[in-house]
């Protein structure tokens, strides 16, 4: 589904953020990306829908190539669900019209089918009932699950997460991986990523490791619990397990 | 001292100076105000643009005029525009444009770029997340720009952009230079006829500065109810 072949980027010509990144997520499957503070994980998840450009190497996500001019940039993204940090959530529109918005204008549907569609994934999080208000005024954790709804309302092939949960206060973090959970058992193909290890163990299948833009460790999720194979891993994973 | 006054003169010409005079005034103001809006959006979208060229073109516009006297701009612009018209449009002699024509096309390019200023301030008030989450779901650069960022940045702008708009109020008094009758053209008529300069002036400068004040405190009050939104 996503094939991420030999990508480098530089910000700029002295500094390289992403170095020989090489990895695939096939379909149905949920990767987990890890790795400390400015590794390089936001960026190479942006790169899959092109939010971020590369110099070198190749992404196709369902065999287009992202970084081909000719590609038809906004349609690849509209079939690619991402959930942001900070939610995103467009502020000077209500609940219902965040997830109406790119239905009608990227989908064409009609208002009546956008509405239903919005109104039923709305359901879906629990949160129904906020459809008519305004993202201000709901919690962090609300605000994550209708920006979760929102990205579903595309009908998209595969979802990226970019550390979801953390700008959340603790007690609203599992509200949202629930929906994640849900997300996974459904068979939905995702690339999240987090440091909700708890989340990786229930539901990932693998789970890549990132330090200083490479790809430190990419492994099936019982053998990087299990026994990492480098050094960087094993002290990054002892350091987050520990609170 | 203000026994010889006469007041009486203020309220028989009331509705020459309303009818005629403010209704000018209101609309120069409006639609100079809703041209500078959209021709400096334009402006301000082409500076924020990736293109170095189309950047420095707007630049170079803003800032040339900004530094020129706005009563020039508009004497200069009704002598010209007869002849841009005539090149545009290669006819044998200058094109004729009235007076409001040319203040109205004076006042909305002078206006852009002070608009732009202020709608670019506005655009890169919103967070990049805005954008990218828009791009995220498959919007165009346009759409992203009509549906998620300029709304956003209209709001956040609205009380300067309602403040630069009561000082295009106060500045379109300038088209007297073309003897336009305008409010204040209005009233500078009957004085001169009748000969109460004093009068006419002072009902004049209550007027702009009752209406302009009003705008204002309608500014804050607005002011206060977007903090509260955000
Ligand atoms: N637009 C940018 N211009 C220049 N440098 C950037 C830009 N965006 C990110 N960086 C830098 O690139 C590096 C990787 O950033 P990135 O956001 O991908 O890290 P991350 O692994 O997501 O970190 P975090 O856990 O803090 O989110 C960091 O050193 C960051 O400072
Ligand atoms: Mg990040």
């Amino acid at each position: 589904m996503i094939e991420i072949s030999h990508v480098d980027k530089w910000y700029s010509p002295s500094f390289q953020v992403l170095t020989d990144c090489t990895t695939s997520v096939t379909k149905g499957e949920v990767v987990v990306v890890c790795g400390p503070s400015g590794s390089g994980k936001s960026t190479l998840i942006k790169c899959v829908n092109a939010l971020e450009p590369f110099q070198k190497g190749d992404i196709s996500v369902d065999g287009t190539k992202v970084n081909d001019p000719r590609t038809n940039l906004p349609k690849l993204r509209s079939r690619v669900g991402m959930v942001f940090q900070h939610f995103e959530l467009f502020p000077h529109l209500k609940i219902i019209d965040n997830l109406c918005l790119a239905q009608q204008k990227v989908l064409d549907r009609s208002r009546d089918k956008a509405m239903a569609k919005g109104m039923q994934l709305l359901e879906r999080v629990g949160l129904k009932e906020q459809a008519q208000k305004f993202p201000a005024n709901l919690s962090g954790g609300q605000q994550q699950r209708v920006a979760i709804a929102r990205a579903l309302a595309m009908d998209p092939i595969v979802m990226l997460f970019d550390e979801p949960t953390s700008a959340l206060d603790p007690e609203m973090v599992s509200e949202v991986l629930d929906v994640m959970v849900d997300l996974a058992h459904e068979g939905m193909t995702m690339m999240v990523v987090t440091h909700e290890m708890g989340f990786a163990r229930k539901v990932a299948n693998r789970v890549i490791f990132m330090d200083r833009g490479e790809i430190v460790e990419d492994a099936p999720k019982d053998d990087f619990f299990g026994k990492p194979r480098s050094d960087r891993a094993q002290k990054f994973l002892s350091k987050i397990l520990s609170h | 001292m203000f026994s010889n006054f006469d007041f009486e003169v203020v309220r028989r010409s009331l509705p020459y100076l309303f009818y005629e005079g403010m209704t000018f005034t209101v609309t120069l103001t409006a639609l100079s105000a809703l041209g500078g809006l959209i021709f400096g959006t334009a402006i301000a979208l082409m500076r924020l643009s990736g293109f170095k060229i189309l950047g420095r073109i707007a630049g170079v516009y803003v800032d040339f005029m900004r530094s020129l006297p706005l009563v020039l701009v508009i004497f200069w612009f009704y002598f010209l525009v007869p002849y841009i018209g005539q090149w545009v449009t290669g006819a044998s002699r200058p094109i004729s444009v009235g007076a409001f024509a040319s203040s109205l096309i004076t006042f909305i390019m002078f206006e852009a770029a002070y608009f732009s200023e202020i709608m670019r301030a506005g655009i890169q008030s919103i967070s990049r997340g805005q954008p990218a989450a828009a791009n995220a779901l498959g919007l165009t650069y346009a759409q992203t720009m009509r549906y998620v960022v300029l709304p956003q940045a209209f709001r956040n702008m609205l009380p300067v952009l309602i403040t630069q708009t009561i000082v295009l109020f106060q500045d379109t008094s300038l088209v007297y230079v073309l003897s336009i009758t305008d409010f204040l053209g209005a009233a500078s008529k009957v004085a001169q006829r009748d000969g109460r300069l004093v009068e006419m002036y002072l009902f004049a400068a209550i007027v702009y500065f009752t209406i302009s004040c009003v705008a204002s405190f309608g500014v804050r009050r607005l002011q206060a109810r977007i903090a509260i939104i955000r």
